[in-house]
């Protein structure tokens, strides 16, 4: 049974060796991947007679703007770009466990990553809306006496936010390496006295493609779903339109 | 001796952890009965509902998660060795 974290590749030889693991070389795997159907999927675009192919990214992205515009409102469409890069990357990453490679979500780095900006964006916004000020007073309201909580409140969110991607592809990399060696050792125990095909783990073909269904393709596609969905709620809410003063009395 | 009772301490204390997986288990549940129900009441509301639902019961998740982590740490990543 081999169930490891992400092993590091080679360093980099500056300010005494910066390792490079899996993670970091899937990710760029990604990137590229994503680059080029950026690129193909761009091209040839006509008002006219759109290709299927066409049709099909029009689509997407009316969900994606759809999505964007009920919950975080019409004056939040800049975050389109980010929101949209963010899904492809998550669901892309955890994606690549069908494929063999480890899948760069497996890792806390990314998904700590992926909070922190939330986290953030969130203050940024914050600030920006109520002033420095009304940023701190923020924390004490509605009494002086619950500031601690809310400072633990305000944390907890970015931490939920990333153990929960991280927990739930991690999971499914430990659960495939069991089922990997349980499997193994079954079809060593049927078969391992036969010379030659004993040493084949033949129950490991086919089985496990079922197990995969559930925790590679539905997993990443809801992880991906349910992180950046949080994403456009915490920063929807910290940046709501400014009412105007007619409306507010 | 001591880092086997220390492995054998910290194998059991990872069983322990998982029990966490209980509420979940129960809300999540809880979750998709009451989404079910509202299907049932209201069937052209279906695709909304699901992904509430699905939205609902992934953050309903988290704790057992964070039992999930507690787990990880202590069979890979052990502080006590």
């Amino acid at each position: 049974m081999n169930v490891n974290g992400p092993k590091i590749l080679f360093k980099i030889p500056v300010l005494g060796g910066i390792p490079v693991t899996e993670t970091v070389v899937n990710g760029w795997i990604v990137v590229v991947i994503l680059s080029v159907l950026c690129f193909f999927l761009g091209r040839n675009l006509s008002a006219r007679n759109p290709s299927k192919k066409q049709i099909f990214v029009e689509k997407i992205f009316i969900m994606l703007q759809n999505l964007i515009k009920g919950t975080m409102g019409e004056h939040n469409m800049f975050f389109l770009p980010y929101i949209g890069a963010l899904f492809a990357y998550s669901m892309l990453s955890s994606l690549c466990g069908l494929v063999g490679l480890r899948a760069p979500t497996g890792d806390l780095n990314t998904t700590v990553a992926f909070a922190l900006v939330t986290f953030f964006l969130i203050q940024f916004f914050n600030i920006k809306n109520k002033g420095v000020g009304g940023w701190l007073k923020g924390f004490t309201e509605p009494v002086a006496v619950i500031t601690p909580l809310n400072l633990i409140s305000e944390i907890a969110s970015p931490i939920s936010m990333a153990f929960r991607h991280f927990g739930n592809i991690a999971s499914g990399i430990v659960i495939t390496g069991l089922i990997y060696g349980a499997l193994a050792g079954l079809s060593n125990i049927l078969l391992g006295w036969i010379p030659v095909v004993g040493s084949i783990p033949f129950l490991q073909a086919g089985l496990p493609a079922i197990l995969s269904i559930y925790f590679d393709v539905f997993t990443s596609f809801l992880q991906a779903y349910i992180i950046s969905m949080l994403t456009m709620v915490y920063v929807g809410g910290a940046n709501e339109p400014k009412v105007p003063v007619a409306q507010k009395q | 001796m001591e880092l086997a009772i220390i492995k054998a301490a910290s194998a059991i204390g990872a069983g322990l952890a998982m029990i966490a997986g209980i509420g979940p288990g129960i809300g999540q549940g809880y979750a998709a009965g009451k989404a079910a129900e509202a299907v049932g009441r209201q069937p052209e509301a279906k695709s909304d509902i699901t992904s509430t639902m699905l939205f609902g019961c992934a953050v309903a998740e988290s704790t057992g998660i964070y039992g999930l982590v507690v787990a990880m740490i202590l069979l890979f990543a052990n502080p006590f060795i």
